[in-house]
């Protein structure tokens, strides 16, 4: 069974780095800023997985668990913060969120 | 025949996968946008089947799809899922500069790969059945990788301390209620 080469997964975890890189930058609601940083972890899971299959390692594999892992710990804290923010009464807006600027 | 099915499957999965990532980036509804994430989540498991990655696969529908998301929805509920239209706020040049700053690691990955990789990369490398198999997972990750399986646990127990410390009622909050 041969389907497409690791370039092509690597193209697509690309592709998929730099909508999640626009989302990041171009939303303002702390919600979609964190939808958009899962796409770019999904995206760097996806190079390794590609690049395990390459050299026949498991490795790769393992790695991406870890970042799956990672990702979960950081959706907990980053929806713990959007709670406070909301209990707070303070605005959804990644803008207007200035009070720790130096 | 099998080679033409496995391109087949791996590009509808490719392109449903970046069409959702696009629609997460432009609904104005946090709640639409955590749905397409769940599509996008879906189509790069397929993506890690094909590549014989069965437990990421299943370890992506489960803790991802599933776990992850369900959070995500509970709390865009709890929240009411208001509206924030994607060129809402912000000034222009930061609008335009997203798009560039996307386009460009995107342009400059695949610019690499182009001139680079060549045919370099091919996934011709002969592995054998138990190749990404649970069993195979599970003794790396006791063996070889035991460190960062160990780090990993911490990780997550910090995390889900701070999560309760985050959502404890503070004495400031108590006294303004």
């Amino acid at each position: 069974m041969m389907g497409p080469g690791t370039t092509w997964y690597i193209a697509v975890a690309a592709v998929l780095f730099g909508i999640g890189t626009t989302g990041v930058i171009l939303r303002r609601s702390p919600l979609i800023v964190l939808l958009s940083l899962e796409i770019m972890l999904n995206a760097s899971n996806l190079a390794l997985v590609g690049f395990s299959r390459q050299f026949a390692s498991v490795d790769g594999q393992i790695f991406a668990i870890c970042v799956m892992a990672v990702a979960a710990a950081e959706v907990v804290v980053g929806l713990g913060l959007i709670v406070a923010f909301t209990r707070r009464k303070m605005p959804l807006d990644v803008d207007t969120l200035t009070e720790l600027r130096g | 025949m099998g080679n033409v099915l496995v391109w087949v499957i791996w590009v509808a999965a490719a392109l449903s996968c970046i069409g959702s990532g696009i629609a997460v980036i432009s609904f104005t509804n946090p709640f639409y946008s955590a749905l397409a994430l769940i599509g996008n989540l879906a189509s790069l498991a397929v993506l890690f089947l094909l590549a014989s990655a069965e437990f990421v696969a299943a370890a992506q529908i489960l803790v991802y799809a599933g776990a992850v998301m369900v959070m995500f929805l509970f709390v865009i509920a709890y929240l009411g899922g208001r509206a924030d239209a994607p060129w809402a706020g912000g000034p222009r040049w930061l609008q335009i500069g997203a798009f560039v700053v996307g386009a460009a690691i995107m342009i400059e990955v695949i610019v690499a790969l182009a001139t680079k990789a060549g045919g370099g990369l091919s996934n011709g490398t002969e592995i054998t059945r138990s190749f990404g198999s649970p069993a195979e997972i599970g003794r790396l990750f006791l063996t070889d990788h035991l460190l960062a399986f160990e780090i990993t646990s911490i990780v997550l127990l910090i995390a889900a301390v701070g999560g309760v410390v985050l959502g404890m009622k503070t004495q400031a909050e108590g006294e303004a209620s």
